[in-house]
């Protein structure tokens, strides 16, 4: 049985506007999953079918083998959801605000988890703050207590650390980790590509509501050319390497496939008589893939 | 899904809406009170000896019943509405929409809050304003059920109202243009037999004139129509908004997309 099942989904809003055209994907039981893609994707939208709180249109989800329309008591005391969006009830304080909503999913006297999990996210001395005192970052953390709250087997990230700072993240990522050693299944979607590279197992990666990859995320580093050229210049690259070079600001990255395709690469720069400074030559990452199969993808 | 599993989901949903107003009192339940006192003062030394009601009955005990219901009328309303909008606007009810709690669950915590301040204030408002001209006790049981129905059904209201507002001025205008026109329209400040036939015909469309005539029977052992007829309108009526709540809780109607 998969953790997360996603069959043939399909989303259309009332809008006319389409967001997910026929998704396919299992996550299985104790993965860490990365769910990536650009804006508009329908990242989102899959996550919000999966908590129910948008409708496909057509396709079947399930949870822990639980449907999410037909048996969505089940599916959602299955799962813990982190929304993208810093919300909270201002009247409550954040001890009240974890008692309520273990109260929700009919877990009752759940003081001692409550605790832990206010001492593992850095929030003990704040437990009897109201939510309206807290700083961003605070409110972010009380968002990812509240999500694990009842001890859900599968947890849903969705862009959990966009604008928080370094130690934050940090304490999310260490904490998230150890429930993922610990058996709990997780979903992250995420723009920080490094996280996910480092972080999940597997990797499916959206493009206009459509799977364009889905791979071990070893694998999918493998599939694109593994060396990448780094450097800085305050001049225009020649157009061969232009067209292959990202470029931002005064760093630029040039993709090669083997040694004699980075002597190439070098060789072009000496002769359009471009200086360059710290040039590093490393192995290529998630992002560098991400931008390949979006970048095919908007050629194919 | 049975009662039992119905009635276990609502508690905490419940107790979440009892505490969110309750923490808050001095806006959700003194404000109030202090707004219907300032009516009876008002309106009692105005209208004194000047507009008939029941025999051996005065102005300002005729009045007390009304504000009394009128008050558990609209805070039972705008406990469930402000609750429900207040979380759609500022994004906090996606903390309820991803819980396993099921429509009826839904149903029952908020109107059963508005019940809750509906009735706190009607007893605040009773409380402070006895003392003025104590209107009499006939028949408790009317007021109980008076009271306990009609704050049911202005919570169940509120939860519509709720649902379908996107903006604070939708449901002020929802209130502004219905709720508060068929409250003072219900026979509060005034006894319908003292209206011209017209309006009297018109009041007899109103169901909130039923649910103060009713109310107001618990005191005095007399109204304008009688309580079982009241009690039956006002039945059916909670019956009907609570059929549309329940309908649009489990359609998911502007929650769900």
């Amino acid at each position: 049985m998969s953790a997360i099942s996603f069959q043939q989904v399909e989303k259309t809003y009332a809008s006319g506007v389409r967001a997910l055209g026929g998704v396919s994907f299992d996550v299985q039981p104790g993965e860490f999953f990365g769910l990536l893609g650009p804006n508009g994707a329908g990242k989102t939208t899959l996550i919000s079918i999966l908590a129910g709180l948008a409708r496909a249109t057509r396709g079947k989800v399930t949870v822990m083998g639980h449907d999410v329309v037909d048996d969505y008591a089940a599916a959602r005391k299955s799962l813990g959801i982190v929304p993208q969006e810093l919300v909270f009830d201002p009247f409550f304080s954040v001890r009240e605000t974890l008692r309520i909503q273990s109260g929700y999913f009919g877990v009752r006297r759940n003081d001692d988890w409550i605790d832990e999990l206010l001492a593992s996210l850095g929030l003990a001395d704040k437990a009897d703050a109201n939510m309206r005192q807290l700083s961003g970052g605070m409110k972010r953390r009380v968002l990812v207590a509240q999500a694990l709250v009842h001890r859900p087997p599968v947890i849903v990230l969705d862009e959990p650390t966009a604008g928080v700072d370094v130690e934050l993240r940090q304490t999310l990522w260490q904490f998230i980790a150890r429930l993922n050693r610990e058996g709990h299944t997780v979903l992250l979607t995420t723009h920080y590509l490094e996280e996910a590279e480092a972080l999940c197992q597997r990797i499916a990666m959206l493009k206009l509501g459509k799977v364009v990859a889905l791979e071990r995320t070893t694998q999918l580093l493998a599939t694109t050319a593994s060396t990448m050229l780094r450097f800085k210049t305050d001049h225009a690259l020649p157009a061969s390497l232009a067209e292959r070079a990202r470029v931002t600001g005064r760093f630029a990255q040039v993709s090669a496939r083997d040694a004699a395709d980075v002597e190439a690469v070098l060789a072009q720069l000496r002769e359009a008589a471009v200086p360059i400074e710290d040039l590093e030559i490393g192995r290529a990452d998630l992002e560098d893939v991400f931008l390949d199969i979006m970048t095919a993808e908007q050629q194919a | 899904m049975s009662a039992r599993i119905v009635l276990a989901g609502a508690q905490p949903l419940f107790r979440k809406e009892v505490l969110r107003f309750w923490k808050v009192s001095f806006q959700t339940v003194a404000a109030p009170v202090l707004t219907a006192v300032m009516y009876l003062v008002v309106f009692g030394h105005a209208l004194n000896g000047r507009v008939s009601v029941y025999d051996g009955v005065g102005y300002i005990q005729f009045l007390i019943p009304g504000l009394v219901m009128m008050s558990v009328l609209q805070n039972a309303f705008a406990n469930s509405s402000s609750s429900l909008i207040q979380s759609k606007i500022t994004g906090n009810l996606v903390f309820l929409l991803v819980t396993p709690l099921s429509p009826a669950a839904w149903f029952l915590a908020y109107t059963g809050a508005a019940v809750v301040r509906g009735m706190a204030v009607g007893a605040g408002v009773m409380a402070v304003t006895v003392w003025f001209a104590p209107p009499g006790l006939a028949n408790p049981l009317w007021i109980v059920v008076f009271g306990f129905l009609g704050a049911a059904m202005m919570g169940t209201l509120g939860l519509i109202a709720g649902l379908w507002a996107e903006k604070f001025d939708q449901l002020a205008a929802f209130q502004n243009f219905i709720i508060m026109p068929l409250t003072f329209l219900s026979g509060v400040f005034y006894s319908v037999h003292s209206l011209p036939p017209v309006w009297h015909v018109a009041s007899r469309l109103n169901p909130f004139f039923y649910m103060i005539d009713g109310f107001r029977a618990g005191f005095f052992g007399q109204s304008d129509v009688s309580p079982w007829l009241s009690l039956g309108v006002v039945a059916v009526f909670f019956v009907a908004v609570a059929s549309v709540a329940l309908a649009l809780l489990r359609s998911g109607y502007k929650l769900r997309h």
